[in-house]
């Protein structure tokens, strides 16, 4: 069977996850099996992305029940770029994690919970059947919840209440969503669901099961006024942890916003309006709240916030266009926010600060890092031939082509107070002189570890721009492949018809 | 019967966002086992009850014949359940370390991650 | 809770509803039970004997942390659910069954031991967080 490729990285994830916790102790052992299963699921990822790539959408019937009976598990493209950019982040977060994680956290499973959070957003992204993306999303979160209060810390365990008391609300509104969806089309494959919900005649209630998703996946991807968990929450685990969430915790829902609203409610007026009130909205508290912050980390959480607004706004003006600039965007920042919060980890390693008021003067000390940390920097912004700028392009046309200009201008302001926040940061951490403060003791800094720590270290960020550098210089490839997904989505029959075998 | 279930939802559904509202943790607690539980009962409504027979089709018959239940809405609530059993008793155990950790019980004093460091 | 009459009818329970759950997870091909509840059954019987001689006692009949129980189960459960693949060239999760049912136990196929790995990582998943539970009051 061909098509099982697809669900390969599954395969592998609970594999490798299962197999680490047989030698729960046995903590080298753990790095190496992680980081060379991390390395092999990117081998699967990048196999089954070209082989969809090469031979269109792929379904794989669990139990060899046919499509609507049964789960399905769907490759489209969207899907499997999905599952190819966590196998990249998690490869790269597993290496930096061997080093910048301390014992006393990873002697809790750490490796082996990360896996299973690896194996729920691959779940999440490949699975056709809208209960079992509830599922996925349930490993999700369970896993988060231990990695996010591994350690124990008082700092974490504030944090891991309110992570938890919110994004337990959001599953249970997703799940409310899903039974009155369920009540009114009798079916949980979305394939089956998009065909049948036209012929649902109480339009009411169909509109009330969109809102009630837009608030269970708006809770889980922090849109304007439900994420007021994640500033809260997102610095209080290791770095290593928080670059996991930052890239792909927020766009899972990110994700099934774009695959709840492109299949089941299309182009509904309704929700055109109100997704893009709630994207303008988002990019200014977001933007705004980045301004305020002293802490590399915290501005870095409030960018998730501001930049899930693109996104959002994107998938609001529902035209191929637009569709384009979200699928490269949503490449670009998944990317691009996992390498933020592995360079605060590497700063605070430094450093033994992340706030800005006490950093200064890395420049001069280290002039070569302050280059590599630079490329995201800039990316992040949009720099033009960086990997920020190709996206905005699509989204601004998109914004003019619908006349939307209040999203062109939210758009704009975006990009300018992101400028701002890096043109800040790059000048108080970078260039200004270390300021006079006393040094934590005990701690080891970045300039005593050996030369293979420091390599462990810069590897993965290394790693990262590299992809970001991809990105930005060959977005020809990228905008080919963001237009053939957005195709797939406008066009849903695509889908439907590969999962029914119509 | 319906409507019985119906207002039995609602209330569990009020009951348990009133308690979330809550200060205290373990109020938390409590309103959240009071949501899942309502919402369980909600997919169960939703899923149409009836008084049917199992849908079990004779080996000598192609098609369902009479009246019979509905079983996806079971089988979602008892995975529903498995769920919110995990995610409870985690949240007891993330609770009471909190409490252990910060000597309170009340979510208003869950402000230093907020701070400026 | 440390009564007379408790502490000799547990450890006459103990191995009834042992029994118990193994028969209830045997009973899941076809009839209400299977790995999930059986599971339970099983865990209760130990949190029985906890609340009548001690959790120190219930671990030392246990010889093992029952945390161990989760990767075993996770691992039968996952070889049971891939083994379609490997064995017929079939989608995963596919049922594949012995052609001749053993007495006793009945038919013999891929879910029963997806069901026999549940039943062990239900056990092993409860009983940790039970006795992390009490063990930390």
């Amino acid at each position: 069977m061909t098509n099982d490729i697809i669900i390969l990285p599954l395969v592998v994830h609970f594999f490798l996850s299962i197999l680490l916790m047989f030698f729960w102790n046995k903590l080298n052992f753990q790095k190496i099996v992680s980081v060379v299963g991390n390395a092999v699921a990117l081998g699967v990822a990048i196999w089954a992305f070209t082989f969809v790539y090469n031979n269109g959408t792929q379904i794989v019937e669990s139990g060899d029940w046919p499509a609507p009976f049964g789960i399905v598990f769907v490759g489209d493209m969207l899907a499997v770029t999905l599952v190819l950019l966590t196998a990249i982040a998690g490869f790269a977060v597993s290496i930096f994690s061997t080093i910048s994680v301390i014992k006393a956290r990873l002697r809790f499973g750490y490796f082996s919970v990360f896996h299973f959070l690896l194996l729920g957003l691959n779940g999440a992204f490949l699975t056709g059947d809208i209960f079992n993306l509830y599922v996925w999303f349930e490993i999700i979160i369970i896993s988060s919840f231990v990695l996010i209060s591994i350690g124990g810390e008082k700092s974490q365990l504030e944090g891991a209440v309110k992570y938890f008391a919110l994004n337990f609300f959001a599953s249970m509104i997703f799940l409310t969503a899903l039974g009155v969806l369920y009540g009114l089309v009798g079916t949980l494959n979305m394939a089956d669901i998009s065909l049948k919900i036209a012929e649902v005649k109480d339009t009411t209630l169909v509109e009330i099961s969109a809102v009630l998703f837009l608030v269970g996946f708006g809770i889980k991807s922090a849109i304007f006024p439900l994420y007021f968990w994640l500033p809260a929450s997102y610095h209080t685990p290791p770095s290593a942890v928080s670059a996991i969430f930052a890239g792909l915790l927020t766009k899972v829902g990110v994700y099934a916003l774009i695959r709840i609203f492109t299949l089941i409610y299309g182009g509904d007026s309704f929700l055109t309006i109100l997704l893009l009130t709630l994207a303008i909205m988002t990019i200014f508290s977001g933007g705004v709240g980045a301004i305020i912050q002293n802490n590399i980390k915290k501005v870095f959480m409030y960018f998730i916030i501001c930049h899930i607004g693109f996104m959002i706004g994107g998938l609001a003006l529902f035209t191929e266009v637009a569709m384009a600039g979200v699928i490269f965007y949503l490449i670009h920042d998944i990317i691009i926010k996992t390498n933020l919060f592995l360079i605060s980890g590497l700063i605070y390693r430094i450093k033994g600060t992340t706030n800005m008021k006490k950093l200064g003067g890395l420049y001069a000390n280290y002039p070569k890092l302050s280059l590599l940390m630079a490329i995201p920097l800039f990316s992040l912004i949009g720099i033009p031939p960086l990997s920020g700028f190709w996206p905005k392009i699509s989204l601004i046309l998109a914004s003019f082509n619908a006349q939307e200009y209040w999203f062109f201008g939210a758009l704009i302001f975006g990009s300018l107070i992101t400028l701002i926040v890096i043109a800040k940061l790059w000048s108080e951490v970078f260039w200004k002189n270390q300021p006079e403060i006393s040094f934590p003791e005990k701690f080891i800094y970045f300039n005593q570890l050996r030369f293979g720590q420091k390599f462990t270290f810069i590897f993965p960020i290394a790693f990262l721009t590299f992809v970001t550098l991809y990105i930005g210089f060959g977005a020809e490839h990228i905008q080919q492949l963001s237009q053939r997904i957005a195709t797939e989505l406008i066009n849903n029959e695509l889908y439907i018809d590969a999962v029914l075998k119509r | 019967m319906e409507i019985i279930l119906a207002v039995i939802t609602g209330v569990l559904y009020a009951s348990g966002i009133y308690m979330i509202l809550r200060r205290s943790m373990v109020k938390l607690i409590l309103g959240i086992i009071l949501l899942g539980n309502g919402v369980n009962l909600l997919i169960f409504l939703l899923g149409r009850i009836t008084k049917g027979e199992p849908p079990i089709i004779d080996s000598a018959e192609k098609v369902l014949e009479g009246v019979y239940a509905d079983p996806i809405p079971q089988a979602l609530i008892l995975t529903a359940i498995v769920i919110s059993f995990g995610l409870q008793s985690f949240a007891i155990i993330l609770v009471k370390r909190t409490y252990k950790v910060l000597k309170t019980d009340d979510l208003d004093q869950l402000n230093t991650t907020d701070e400026d460091s | 809770m440390r009564t007379i009459i408790l502490k000799s009818a547990s450890s006459y329970l103990l191995p009834v509803l042992l029994l118990f759950s193994v028969f209830i997870l045997l009973r899941g091909h076809y009839l209400p039970g299977g790995g999930f509840v059986g599971g339970l059954v099983a865990a209760i019987a130990f949190v029985l004997d906890a609340f009548s001689n001690g959790l120190d006692k219930a671990k030392k009949i246990l010889k093992f942390h029952p945390g161990f129980l989760m990767p075993v189960g996770l691992m039968i459960a996952f070889l049971s659910g891939i083994s379609p693949m490997l064995l017929a060239d079939l989608p995963m999760m596919t049922g594949i069954w012995a052609e001749n049912p053993i007495p006793v136990i009945g038919a013999i196929g891929s879910p029963l031991f997806f069901d026999i790995g549940v039943y062990l990582v239900v056990i092993g998943s409860s009983l940790t967080i039970i006795f992390t539970i009490s063990e930390s009051v």
